[in-house]
């Protein structure tokens, strides 16, 4: 899952809670924000593998420090390099990538399936993280367009194009249609995803809300303070949940 | 210095990029997460390979924790939990010119060491709300560089965890008037698009 400038898919991430779905393994592209900390507080994760989880400007994501401090989820920190790197080598068909840097940090302690390795290329000592790829079994985000094709045009948020290309499966929302196939188009095709990568796709207006999509809308701010005041609390996060998530009404449409 | 970058939840730096910027057109300046006009075109890994090229001058590191050493903690901390590393245990030592920073100046935060090393490297300096510290890479040890008006060299030494060497610590100088200018005029308006909270705090 991308975090919340990256179009996240969070009208699915509702319809995941009130599905009661159990037991998920969230991978942040490279970190995570609200989706995570809704799916969390609503009980739906098992494991968490993340460079961070935050609400960025709205401060802490409640419900994934409490459960991170009480141990309820499992938590595989990581660095936002070696999550774009194992995801590019699962994109190569490869077993690892290396990556510079990283050697002096505590994460190597809690991470034995990356290694240090010498340099083979190389005689004399040059230590290398290797970072072993990531093959997600399922990518969801949220696209500004498909079309007829079954192509998704993501524009510049490219890690969503590395994630599509690494994971068994993608599934993507989006806000408009387009007809026609966007691959015949020389100014939208360096934006796309192609149907290649690309599981099945739903329609979602509004889809991000509230996060937003670039020239679209704009981040909810004020519902986002919001939300982060309500979680801070068990029983603030339930109602935010019955207000947004369970009931019925049409929460994602402009106030 | 040709390339600075700057990170998720830095207004602070953000600020002090765009004014050194203001006074040097040419500085080129790429701020992760900016609404609109996102700096990269290849996606959120484009700034680590910048950075692994050697592409990136300066970038900015926080902490929930600073230890005297220069490490960095953004994990956790005495039980509580904080988000996580973010880029950092690869941009501090990939970048040449990491500053550290962090507003608040308590003994909760510069501890003698971090409880998680999220990151270590060679820092170019470490900027708090109160002080400047330089560090000198032979010693690995901070030397207090100078004070910001309005706090003093005991009030440092008291609110420090860590031991650093002091002597004949400056004031810090205060932002002359035309950086004031131009910090509450063209600045302002430029973190307000992307920092809407901070900017409302500092600037109305």
């Amino acid at each position: 899952m991308p975090p919340d400038y990256s179009l996240p898919a969070m009208e699915v991430v509702r319809a995941l809670i009130r599905r009661k779905a159990k037991n998920l393994r969230l991978l942040g592209v490279p970190v995570l924000g609200m989706c995570a900390d809704l799916l969390i507080g609503a009980r739906c994760v098992a494991e968490v593998e993340s460079s961070a989880v935050s609400l960025g400007e709205a401060g802490l994501a409640p419900r994934f420090t409490e459960a991170a401090e009480k141990g309820e989820i499992k938590i595989r920190d990581a660095t936002c390099p070696a999550v774009h790197s194992a995801l590019q080598a699962s994109e190569k068909g490869v077993p690892f990538m290396p990556l510079r840097g990283v050697l002096g940090s505590d994460l190597l302690k809690h991470r034995d399936d990356w290694k240090v390795v010498n340099n083979p290329l190389n005689s004399a000592t040059d230590p290398i993280l290797l970072v072993p790829a990531i093959q997600p079994d399922v990518a969801l985000f949220h696209a500004r367009w498909a079309d007829h094709a079954g192509n998704v045009w993501i524009g510049r948020r490219r890690e969503l194009a590395t994630l599509a290309h690494a994971a068994r499966e993608t599934f993507v929302t989006y806000e408009e249609k387009r007809s026609g196939d966007m691959l015949e188009d020389e100014l939208l095709a360096p934006g796309l995803i192609s149907s290649t990568y690309i599981s099945a796709t739903a329609k979602a207006v509004r889809g991000a809300w509230p996060l937003g999509i670039p020239e679209v809308y704009d981040i909810d701010d004020a519902h986002l303070a919001r939300y982060a005041q309500a979680a801070k609390t068990r029983e603030g996060f339930e109602r935010y949940l019955d207000e947004f998530v369970w009931s019925k009404k049409k929460n994602s449409l402009p106030a | 210095m040709r390339h600075v970058a700057v990170g998720a939840a830095s207004p602070i730096p953000a600020t002090g990029a765009l004014l050194a910027q203001q006074k040097n057109p040419s500085l080129r300046i790429s701020r992760l997460h900016r609404r609109r006009g996102n700096p990269f075109s290849e996606g959120s890994r484009e700034l680590f390979d910048l950075a692994g090229q050697g592409r990136i001058d300066v970038f900015f590191l926080g902490g929930a924790q600073i230890d005297g050493e220069a490490s960095i903690n953004l994990v956790r901390a005495e039980g509580r939990r904080f988000p996580g590393s973010f880029g950092s245990a690869y941009l501090y030592p990939v970048v040449p010119r990491t500053i550290l920073f962090r507003e608040e100046h308590s003994k909760r935060v510069l501890v003698p060491k971090v409880e998680f090393v999220s990151a270590r490297g060679d820092p170019a300096a470490l900027l708090t709300g109160k002080a400047l510290f330089a560090w000198q890479k032979d010693k690995r040890r901070f030397r207090l560089e100078s004070v910001h008006p309005g706090h003093s060299a005991a009030e440092v030494r008291e609110n420090t965890g860590f031991g650093y060497d002091a002597d004949g610590v400056a004031e810090t100088p205060s932002p002359s008037k035309d950086d004031l200018l131009l910090l509450r005029g063209a600045v302002a308006r430029e973190i307000a698009r992307d920092y809407p909270e901070f900017a409302r705090r500092v600037w109305s």
